[in-house]
């Protein structure tokens, strides 16, 4: 069936800010899809809160909405633009959601637009508990036995029935979100009492617990005609129990006979066409490890980071075809873009193995439980290739750029042997480490088997490992054996440890062997039929078939690896953007990257792209095959950046802003001399390695202190302290890894905190605007609501602000992008961090001012100027509107982390409020956040002594907005003297009703509660904290944020919302 | 024990030996199915072939004899990139190590098998030696190997005796050149009594016992070459018996009512490739393996017309016969391995047994 031609300007719904969850995946799918639609001439509207994607660029859509995703504002949207279609299923469940509403109310039927890729019938029977339950049942396709509830007590008589442990899933939640197994009454009531709460619809699945099974998925796709395939399969190595985003999985699966496969295969045909599904769908199952017995677990009708995985797996892009199916196509109407002959509908063959592990957040949240559940805890993913299992897994692992490169894992080799066994049973992130350790001592797989029911298959893949890791340790290291530990990906550096040698001489010794990396391509077809698209993995004792190269000039692009806290999709969006730019000029463009979902790791974005870890060694396999001209490590934040002086030593150059640059930005004593060139001040500061040189630092500079290690993320290991008690318990935390740079110790000053990004070609800089900082200096910059252009400075302030930054770039001959984060206070400027690189801030700036600096950024790298570019040098001038960037955080999903913001970095994702005014777009910021004020207008306030007589003035504002207030005992006091009327509520360990029963109460708005300086250590405040964030209450730790929120309620009403599509926004 | 794999055209594959380590000649061919390695090594179509299974890790989930398609393995020689040490699965009973031995199989392990695949796609499916001397005279094998040619395999692999499955629905004669069991299995399951008789059975004895349907098998080797089978089938399409025929027997079918085959370069062999019924234009995703096809130029419309073709090469995957109730794939509804996702087609067959009643 050929495309529907009466589909012409479709409404693409985007997934918001970045969620556990919710992640990159979307915006890979939703930029491809976009793509999709635009080849076919389709006009594409977007809508999408979050300002970091690509996807929400000019380039990729014709109109560019980055506006709240509530029903209003795309309600708004629909009327404004007049789609005659709305593609739902590329957004996540957020999207999916979104569609649901409107078309539920009636909406879309009034106003003649109609959903493409799905139907609202097919949503609900996918999500929906109970029509899904009935499908079933129907097709007579088994699930777990199960009820859905809507409250707490027919959950106890369903598990009294059918017994513990018991599995509880919210509707329409997302990652499992509010999930968990109970293994008892009392669980039971905790678990499911809050999934109640979450849940859209008031609805919690209970059902049969099937832990222990095999967790396989399968992603299929259909298209109108009833045509359906398989695109790929994929098999959890941990057991169901613990959510797929959590698991280490492998595609395809690796131990399921061709009977089992063909069983599951032929059930997630057969709902994918009762659903009457247009589009992909993933079916999850649960088989009985010693049966052909099986249940389905879930089934989402619409792209998921399943999906994006079974892409990157197999070449087969999912999103693309899904869009083409929306539009009419037929699957076999659809070209195969990677072999270019092929098509569509055929079922993709894997002559590899894929393993992809999840990154956990557990190195920013120390104090969360690091227990893995079915609720999904992880922020991003890496994936390997490799010819085999072991080589997957070991690639894996060095992706994840956690300090370790192989299955040693920090002190384990020296518990005790009943230690290690007694760790088996835990099922956290480092169970795979503890399975090797277990080998290690002799533990048998049948013992390893029975407590963790990971199958055997795989635990013998990692004793193959550990084998390996002894007869490097005991045997002579001949040709071989160190093929064969190369073969299963054993990096250098360990062969090196393990061997007493060096890296080197392993490296010199491989080459007198000619033990050497090739490349292989994934080309969906097994090499069945050639492929043109340069998509390679390495492997060793293989013929290396990557292309041979042009004669144009070549350029290494490195991304920026898997998504964690920090570390987001904003340097996913410079890295692409920076390979277009490198395009356009004429480059031939290689990009190295190892995340699964992201835009960059598309095998149409570079002319090559190579899915690999970001380490030393795996670049230079890479750069010995393709000898670049020049590699860019600037856009791929800290990943490329530490390899920076590797590649140099490859002899590659470092396109734009030197190394030695780099290092003199970072370097404390380098740095503080070009500031004192520059005549620039900056919050004094000291660099200590030992904890005692710290506390004397401490007592120099005076209390209170910053405390960060040097070369880091997103602020990690940063924080403020107050006593030498604080000094001790930081260094300790540290120094846990070892650190090969200094340690800082700074002044720590209070004042209002702003960041410019800038663009410099060595002469002249451009300033897009400078963004100022809602909450004051200490709370991470980003964490920070962050308001473009700045609102409070005097022009003296900003010419100041401008000339640091000119000043800065020169001295650090900066050639492409700076960053640097300032502290006014007082009338005068500080600077507390230069990045000679991009930020996290990139995006943003770049879209709101109409500014592509990446873009400018790449050019000028490359030779161009800033004025030959066609831009005046200097601080641009104001844009029209305000544009607000809003911190979105994911801690409901981390049990017992501390949601108190300081100096380092907690926040998942962004969201964008761009409105007329001030006011507006802080109100749309909050909006696009979740944060959907007033519902029942109450609000707790517990704040610290120092913040006492500021939150007067707070409370006032509450009360004015008709607010009742409560309060804990202090706070209550200064309330009430001044004048703000509080209702005292007793702390925890008083007597009920206590403030957290208040809150369990569910008629709160808005907790807020300032923790102490430091480190809050009183449970009190800490659990305040996580009940509020665990039963849906917003929860604000910063006055200033507070202060923001009621500017926001006191001025706007959400109505008559600004509609500003950022596609319109130019101003060269 | 190093193993050598040599192909025609010299190119020299060094690996581990698995299985026997007798010498072995034959024609190699590629299987990209990523499951299913006992199905494929059982199927009696590989007689004469050594295969390679492009999906590199191998025996992940051992043997298990209920899976088996035939009585024994049929290929002359196995090659894959990695044979698992430790199988697992609740059903496996042998690992394929000690299958291949027992079975005497000769086989390569440890070897760039994509780059063999390459060369195959690339220059044709070609002959090769599989040895573990590593002394060999290199243009001793070539020119050795160069000769070999994969004849008189039906004779080989059909069954000496007719054997019945008893059922109290259709009575079906099967035609075995190199039946896999799950064709037998399907139209017992659907309650036919399925008679399954060696290859050169006469026409005449087939038709004497009077079946509700004739299946004509799946099996190895040119179709061309089976003249004698050829000849009875021609008898058999005169009559007014329902045929359905697969792979082998669709190929058969044609050269019998006048149609060509010929030899493909490489062949589909595999779990993933796409048929298109004309009819409804729906595709569906078919296990299949073959080397030779039917020339759609010597198609005579006045005799058959294409039922199925291949989305990806637009090659003959499917033909239906005019004026008769006669039809024919080449690809392989009883699946095994591979999808399921053509079963449908022997309920076609029993609805046209029911209507010819």
């Amino acid at each position: 069936m050929p495309r529907d031609n009466s589909i012409k300007k479709v409404l693409v719904i985007g997934s918001g800010p970045i969620v556990i969850g919710q992640a990159a995946e979307f915006d890979y799918a939703g930029t491809q899809a976009c793509r999709s639609l635009k080849e076919e001439g389709i006009e594409v509207v977007l809508v999408n809160s979050n300002p970091a994607t690509i996807m929400t660029d000019k380039d990729i859509a014709d109109m560019v909405y980055i506006e709240p995703l509530t029903v209003k504002v795309v309600e708004q949207i629909i009327l404004k633009e007049r789609p005659d279609s709305v593609l739902p299923t590329l957004g996540g469940q957020a999207a999916l959601n979104l569609a649901m509403e409107l078309e539920e109310s009636g909406f879309l039927k009034e106003n003649n637009v109609r959903l493409i890729g799905t139907t609202s019938l097919t949503i609900k029977k996918a999500e929906d508990r109970l029509e899904f339950k009935n499908t079933m049942e129907k097709l007579g396709e088994p699930i777990a036995p199960s009820i859905v509830v809507e409250n707490v007590e027919d959950g106890i008589g369903f598990a009294n029935k059918i017994g513990y442990p018991i599995v509880l899933r919210p509707a329409y939640t997302l990652g499992g979100s509010g999930g968990g197994i109970a293994h008892n009454e009392e669980e039971l009531v905790d678990i499911l009492s809050n999934g109640l709460r979450l849940s859209r619809v008031g609805q919690v699945l209970v059902e049969r617990c099937i832990a222990g099974w095999k967790e396989i998925e399968y992603e299929v796709m259909r298209d109108s005609n009833g045509n359906c395939i398989t695109v790929c399969n994929m098999e959890n190595i941990d057991p169901v129990g613990v959510h797929t985003g959590d698991s280490i999985v492998v595609a395809p699966s690796q131990t399921l006979s061709d009977k089992e496969y063909q069983m599951l295969r032929t059930s997630a045909l057969k709902i994918i066409d009762e659903l009457n599904i247009t589009g992909g769908c993933n079916v999850q199952y649960a088989l009985h490890p010693t049966s052909f017995e099986y249940c389905v677990i879930e089934v989402n009708p619409r792209v998921s980071r399943s999906s994006a995985l079974a892409s990157k797996a197999t070449g087969y892009p999912i999103a693309k075809v899904a869009a083409k199916i929306a539009l009419g196509y037929t699957l076999d109407e659809i070209k195969n873009a990677i072999t270019g002959k092929t098509y569509a509908s055929f079922e993709p063959a894997l002559d590899y193995c894929v393993v992809k592990i999840p990154r956990l957040p557990f190195d920013k949240f120390i104090m969360a439980k690091r227990t893995l559940t079915t609720q999904m805890k992880a922020t991003g993913e890496v994936m390997s290739i490799c010819t085999n299992f072991e080589g997957a897994l070991m690639k894996a692992i060095r992706s994840l750029e956690q300090h370790v490169d192989s299955l040693f894992y920090e002190n384990y080799g020296e518990l005790k042997t009943e230690e290690i066994e007694e760790m088996l049973h835990r099922v956290d992130d480092r169970r795979i480490f503890v399975i090797a350790e277990a080998l290690r001592r002799g533990i048998s797989y049948e013992t390893i088997h029975d407590i963790t029911k990971i199958d055997m298959w795989f635990i013998d893949k990692i004793a193959i490992i550990t084998e390996m890791e002894k007869r490097l340790k005991e045997e002579p290291l001949t040709k071989e054996l160190l093929l064969e530990a190369k073969r299963i990906e054993f990096p250098d550096k360990i062969i090196g440890k393990l061997t007493g040698k060096t890296e080197k001489e392993i490296k010199e010794l491989r080459n007198e062997y000619g033990i050497r990396a090739a490349f292989k391509m994934v080309d969906t077809c097994a090499a069945e039929f050639e492929a043109t698209t340069p998509y390679y993995y390495s492997c060793f004792n293989s013929e290396n078939e990557a292309e041979e190269t042009t004669p144009k000039k070549k350029v290494l692009v490195l991304g920026s690896g898997p998504i964690r806290i920090g570390q987001g999709i904003e340097f996913d969006y410079c890295s692409v953007h920076s390979t277009w730019a490198f395009k356009q000029e004429g480059y031939e463009t290689i990009i190295v990257n190892n995340n699964p979902e992201t835009v960059s790791t598309d095998f149409d974005i570079a002319d090559k792209l190579y899915f690999e870890p970001l380490t030393p060694e795996d670049v230079e396999n890479i750069v010995e095959f393709e000898k670049p001209d020049g590699a860019v490590v600037q856009f791929g934040g800290q990943t490329a950046i530490k390899l920076t002086e590797a590649l140099m030593k490859m002899g590659v150059k470092i396109l734009g802003t030197s190394a030695e640059d780099v290092d003199a930005a970072e370097d404390r004593e380098l740095f503080d001399e070009i500031l004192e060139e520059c005549c620039i001040p900056r919050p004094q500061g000291k660099t200590v390695f030992t904890t005692e040189e710290a506390l004397a630092a401490a007592h120099e500079l005076g209390y209170p202190v910053l405390v960060r290690p040097s070369y880091v993320l997103g602020g990690q290991g940063m924080q403020i302290a107050i006593s030498d008690e604080e000094i001790v318990e930081f260094m300790k935390v540290i120094n846990r890894v070892e650190q090969e740079h200094p340690i800082l110790v700074d002044k720590y000053l209070v004042g209002t905190e702003c960041e410019v990004d800038a663009v410099c070609d060595g002469e002249d800089i451009l300033i897009p605007g400078i963004m100022e900082h809602i909450e004051r200096a200490g709370i991470h910059s980003g964490d920070s609501i962050s308001v473009y252009p700045a609102q409070n400075f005097s022009e003296k302030i900003i010419r100041v602000l401008e000339d640091y930054t000119r000043k800065l770039a020169r001295s650090l001959h900066v050639k492409g992008l700076i960053n640097i984060q300032f502290i006014v206070a007082d009338g005068e400027v500080y600077v507390i961090e230069v990045n000679p690189r991009s930020s996290r801030t990139v995006p943003y700036i770049s879209k709101v001012t109409g500014i592509p600096i990446v873009e400018l950024a790449t050019k000028v790298i490359i030779g161009n100027t800033i004025k030959g570019l066609g831009y005046t040098p200097g601080l641009q001038p104001n844009a029209e509107h305000v544009a607000i960037k809003m911190p979105v955080f994911s801690f409901e999903k981390l049990r017992g982390a501390d949601i108190s913001l300081g100096p380092e970095m907690k926040s998942t994702g962004e969201c964008l409020g761009i409105g007329k005014t001030f006011n507006e777009a802080l109100y749309k910021a909050f909006l696009g956040a979740g944060v959907n004020l007033p519902k029942y207008k109450q609000v707790i306030m517990t704040v610290k002594n120092a913040d006492k007589l500021e939150a007067v003035e707070v409370g006032r504002r509450f009360e004015k907005l008709g607010y009742k207030i409560y309060a804990t005992r202090s706070t209550a006091r200064v309330l009430n003297e001044n004048g703000v009327h509080a209702i005292k509520v007793n702390k925890l360990d008083q007597e009920s009703p206590t403030i957290l029963d208040l809150i369990l109460e569910h008629k709160i708005d808005l907790v807020i509660d300032t923790p102490t300086n430091g480190r809050d250590k009183t449970r009190d405040g800490f659990l305040i904290r996580r009940h509020a964030i665990e039963t849906g209450v917003t929860c604000l730790t910063s006055l200033d944020t507070a202060n923001a929120l009621l500017t926001s309620l006191e001025t706007e009403d959400g109505t008559d919302l600004s509609l500003i599509d950022i596609a319109t926004i130019d101003r060269k | 024990m190093k193993a050598f794999l040599i192909l025609e055209d010299g190119t020299v594959f060094t690996g581990e030996s698995i299985g026997s380590t007798r010498e072995v000649i034959s024609e190699i061919v590629f299987n990209t199915s990523m499951t299913g390695y006992l199905e494929v090594l059982t199927d009696p179509s590989y007689a004469g072939q050594a295969v390679v299974m492009t999906y590199p890790l191998i025996g992940n989930y051992g043997i298990c004899h209920a899976d088996e398609e035939s009585g024994k393995p049929w290929p002359s020689g196995y090659i894959v990139r990695e044979l698992s040490r430790l199988p697992s699965n609740f059903r496996s009973e042998d690992t394929i190590q000690n299958f291949l031995k027992e079975h005497d199989i000769p086989g390569i392990a440890g070897i760039d098998t994509r780059a063999l695949t390459k060369i195959l796609r690339e220059k044709g499916t070609m002959n090769g030696c599989i040895t573990t001397n590593e002394n060999y005279d290199l243009d001793d094998i070539i020119a050795r190997t160069k000769k070999y040619t994969c004849a008189g395999v039906v004779k080989k692999v059909t069954c000496s005796e007719k054997q019945i499955l008893k059922g109290d629905g259709y009575k079906v004669a099967l035609l075995d050149y190199g039946a896999k069991r799950n064709i037998a299995r399907s139209l017992n399951k659907r309650g036919c009594e399925v008679t399954i008789y060696p290859a050169f059975t006469t026409a005449e004895e087939i038709i004497a016992s009077n079946p509700d349907g004739i299946m004509l098998s799946n099996g190895p080797g040119d179709p061309a070459e089976c003249v004698e089978i050829i000849e009875e089938i021609k008898k058999l399409y005169n009559t007014d018996i329902p045929i359905f025929a697969i792979c082998l027997g669709h190929q058969l079918m044609a050269l019998a009512t006048g149609a060509k085959t010929h030899k493909m370069k490489y062949g589909h062999r595999g779990a993933n490739h796409p048929v298109k019924d004309l009819e409804t234009n729906k595709v569906y995703i078919s296990s299949q393996n073959h080397g030779y096809v039917v020339d759609e130029e010597s198609l005579d419309e006045n005799v058959a017309v294409k039922g199925f073709v291949n989305v990806n090469d637009g090659t003959i995957e499917g033909l239906k016969y005019v004026n008769k109730n006669i039809f024919t794939v080449q690809f392989h509804p009883e699946a095994c391995a591979g999808p399921k996702d053509s079963d449908f087609l022997f309920d076609r067959f029993i609805k046209m047994m029911e209507d010819n009643k």
